[in-house]
């Protein structure tokens, strides 16, 4: 009993010591989202390429990307041949075009080719604080009835798809041609 | 010396640039003022971890203080403007998290902590009273010699010094 006291130290550092080890591979910036599995919010946005008004109701029927964007996000363009290619491999991405110049954003569209299904347009970013978008790229994964079951902080890139969206996003094709 | 004078001024300009953070938002009253400073101060921006707010440049910060100011003047309620922040950006946002069961931890693990030293210094305390109060083998009689020969050898060490 009395020799088990001399091991308390040594235990109390090993956990903190286990603590600490687990905090240097968290990733502070990633937030964890206050809307997975709620509904995507409710907006009325006119479109990138037209004026024609784009609502939530257009983004259920089919699981989808979210993708937030904006030309003056540095990262976005890393991101867009990955977006671009997955659009190809069949899988239905929508874009959110954040904080933007039309003109700009249009330009953009037109010389690193469109990957978006729909394109929305919010320039005073309105969506983009009810999706609590804190920074440029962001991806949401919704499913068919128009749910957010994902979210996705920073680049899109090859691996973070093949990792963790490809998978969840194939599980929401499943159950949305389940029964 | 003008010289001096030119380049004093040009770091007075950029003081101007290094803060900011401030907006010229005109409030109805001074009590909304100062409802717009706390929670600008009490709220976290996102986007910069370890920032309120009413401190921060980035653009996200920028936004909720001017999300802020509108709800403010829309007449809504402290709580219902930090629900709102919360219902999108989370607790996070929070400097001051609810207390739920994620929390309790961050709640009262330095309450427990403080207890569990207290407790830890009350065993040593006990035991080291008990420890002395063990008595040296000596009889009473051995025991007064020994105080008087100490008594001896302490005056004798005072008049050599």
């Amino acid at each position: 009993m009395r020799r088990l006291i001399f091991a308390v130290p040594l235990l109390v550092f090993l956990g903190i010591a286990a603590f600490l080890y687990r905090g240097l591979f968290l990733d502070p910036a990633e937030l964890p989202s206050a809307l997975i599995d709620k509904p995507f919010p409710a907006f009325s946005l006119s479109g990138v390429a037209d004026e024609r008004p784009i609502t939530q109701l257009d983004l259920r029927g089919k699981p989808s990307l979210v993708n937030i964007w904006g030309t003056w996000c540095v990262a976005c363009r890393t991101e867009h041949p990955v977006l671009n290619k997955i659009a190809a491999s069949g899988v239905n991405i929508h874009g959110v075009n954040y904080k933007d110049d039309i003109a700009a954003a249009r330009k953009w569209l037109s010389d690193f080719h469109d990957p978006y299904t729909l394109n929305i347009s919010d320039p005073q970013g309105t969506l983009g604080l009810d999706l609590g978008v804190y920074g440029a790229p962001e991806t949401f994964l919704v499913d068919a009835r128009g749910i957010i079951r994902y979210k996705h902080v920073g680049i899109v890139d090859e691996r973070v798809w093949r990792e963790q969206l490809a998978p969840r996003y194939q599980q929401l094709v499943d159950e949305a041609s389940a029964p | 010396m003008k010289h001096l004078f030119k380049v004093l001024a040009l770091l007075l300009l950029l003081c101007g640039v290094a803060h900011a953070a401030i907006d010229t938002y005109t409030f109805a009253s001074d009590a909304e003022r100062a409802r717009y400073r706390h929670l600008t101060e009490e709220l976290r921006c996102p986007k910069c971890q370890n920032q309120n707010i009413a401190d921060s440049n980035a653009p996200i910060a920028k936004d909720l203080r001017a999300e802020i100011y509108r709800m403010l003047s829309a007449g809504e309620s402290d709580a219902q403007i930090v629900d709102y922040l919360v219902l999108r950006y989370g607790d996070f946002v929070m400097y001051k998290p609810p207390l739920t069961g994620r929390t309790l931890l961050l709640w009262c693990g330095p309450a427990v902590l403080l207890a569990g030293g207290f407790v830890v210094l009350g065993i040593i305390v006990r035991r080291r009273r008990r420890v002395r109060r063990v008595p040296n083998g000596l009889t009473a009689d051995e025991q007064q010699r020994l105080a008087q020969l100490l008594a001896r050898t302490s005056a004798k060490r005072t008049r050599n010094d």
